[in-house]
């Protein structure tokens, strides 16, 4: 008989699309698990509305877990909780920082000034002699920064 | 709950978002920086994304699939304003343009984080959050070319001139207006439109950009009715080029 704190274990093999160090359940999106009778039910919520990760991730939870012996796999996907990036685990931020991303600020999900960008902590150097470049950058959920000790670019996982 | 209503405002919504998002996207690899490039690019696939889940919300409420909603309809079924659909111009404009109308859009998501459909309630926190990056971009861009030189001040003014009216045609009312405000579906389009001039004169006030008398500027109306410009239908048509010589095909 499967339980949810097993289906959680198997989750953690099912890494983000795009940053394949940080799981999705480091990453925050699953928000419901329920399993009967080894048929399994999970809701998750995405980081972007428009995250064009979000079909690869669903197809990657329901073959992770049919792999590993449910029955079925149904995934919803929904904005009841609605993910925020404060809702990255701390071994989800460790993993950021290891694969050159700048973690999110933490507390800062409704951005008032484009200010919470500036002086982000270097990933590489972690100085804090940065200065935001662009508040967009290659994918939805990453901003653009300099590092003035390095002298080097560098991406964040912005704050939303 | 008045179903019809519902439905109106969730094509509104998203009708909105996917014509803006398709203009947004034709500045990529247009855009006078390549920074403004990937601002402009990031900002369609956000609105497109949120069209789409849009979409997804009327789909549940028994209406058509979302890529049928989106590539199928013919101009006159489309619920978006008018100054949505206007062509990209000068960069002035369409930056203009982001400015006035993302500024509705946020205020507008803001309100609709407490409508009583909660699955918009929802979505709507979701948005608001994502449409902050929009803001900030356009005033950041506003306030710097709106203090730079005499020449970007009076392109700026000229662009704020001619957007002017289309922008107040966001704020057209629907006909079933007062059943979307009686059920707590949304607050409406009057108190939308008193926060939106409050929030435009707000940030307009730091640049040299003057504002004409409100009340000499007449509103650009008939999109919210599917009475659209002349630019919606060829848009539509290059959107839909690919879906509707192939609607089967998987992406
Ligand atoms: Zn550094």
């Amino acid at each position: 008989m499967l339980t949810q704190k097993q289906i959680l274990a198997w989750l953690e093999e099912v890494k983000d699309p795009e940053i394949p160090v940080l799981s999705l359940v480091d990453l925050g999106i699953i928000n419901t698990v329920e399993v009967n009778d080894n048929q399994v039910k999970i809701e998750i919520t995405p980081t972007f509305v428009g995250c064009p990760a979000l079909e690869v991730m669903r197809q990657d939870i329901k073959d992770t877990l049919l792999k590993h012996g449910a029955r079925s796999v149904e995934v919803e996907v929904n904005y009841k909780q609605p993910w925020t990036s404060d809702r990255l685990s701390e071994r989800g931020r460790e993993a950021l920082r290891q694969f050159g991303l700048a973690p999110p600020p933490k507390g800062k999900v409704l951005v008032e000034d484009l200010e919470v960008l500036e002086n982000v902590p270097c990933p590489r150097c972690g100085s804090t002699r940065t200065g935001l470049k662009n508040p967009f950058g290659p994918t939805l959920c990453r901003s653009i920064h300099y590092c003035m000790d390095c002298r080097e670019a560098f991406e964040q996982f912005k704050p939303v | 709950m008045n179903e019809t209503a519902l439905k109106e405002l969730l094509y509104k919504l998203a009708d909105d978002k996917l014509i803006i998002g398709h203009r947004n996207s034709e500045w990529t690899g247009m855009g006078p920086l390549l920074e403004e490039d990937i601002a402009f690019s990031s900002m369609a696939q956000d609105k497109i994304g949120q069209s789409y889940a849009l979409y997804q919300m009327l789909q549940g409420l028994g209406e058509q699939d979302p890529d049928i909603v989106a590539f199928m309809r013919n101009a006159d079924q489309f619920h978006n304003c008018i100054f949505a659909e206007l062509p990209n111009g000068e960069y002035d404009f369409s930056l203009m343009r982001h400015f006035l109308f993302d500024t509705a859009e946020a205020i507008r998501f803001d309100m609709l984080t407490r409508s009583a459909y909660s699955p918009l309630a929802e979505l709507s926190i979701k948005i608001r959050a994502e449409l902050r990056y929009h803001t900030l971009h356009a005033n950041t861009w506003i306030k710097k070319l709106g203090t730079a030189t005499e020449e970007s001040i009076t392109r700026l003014q000229t662009a704020l001139n001619e957007a002017l009216p289309y922008a107040l045609g966001i704020f057209e009312e629907s006909p079933y207006e007062e059943e979307i405000k009686d059920s707590g579906l949304f607050e409406g389009e009057k108190l939308l439109l008193e926060r939106w001039m409050e929030q435009v004169e707000q940030i307009l006030k730091d640049t040299h950009l003057k504002l004409p008398d409100w009340s000499n500027l007449k509103p650009v109306t008939g999109g919210r009715v599917g009475r659209h410009s002349e630019h919606l239908q060829p848009l539509l048509d290059e959107m839909s080029e690919v879906f509707r010589s192939d609607p089967g095909a998987e992406w």
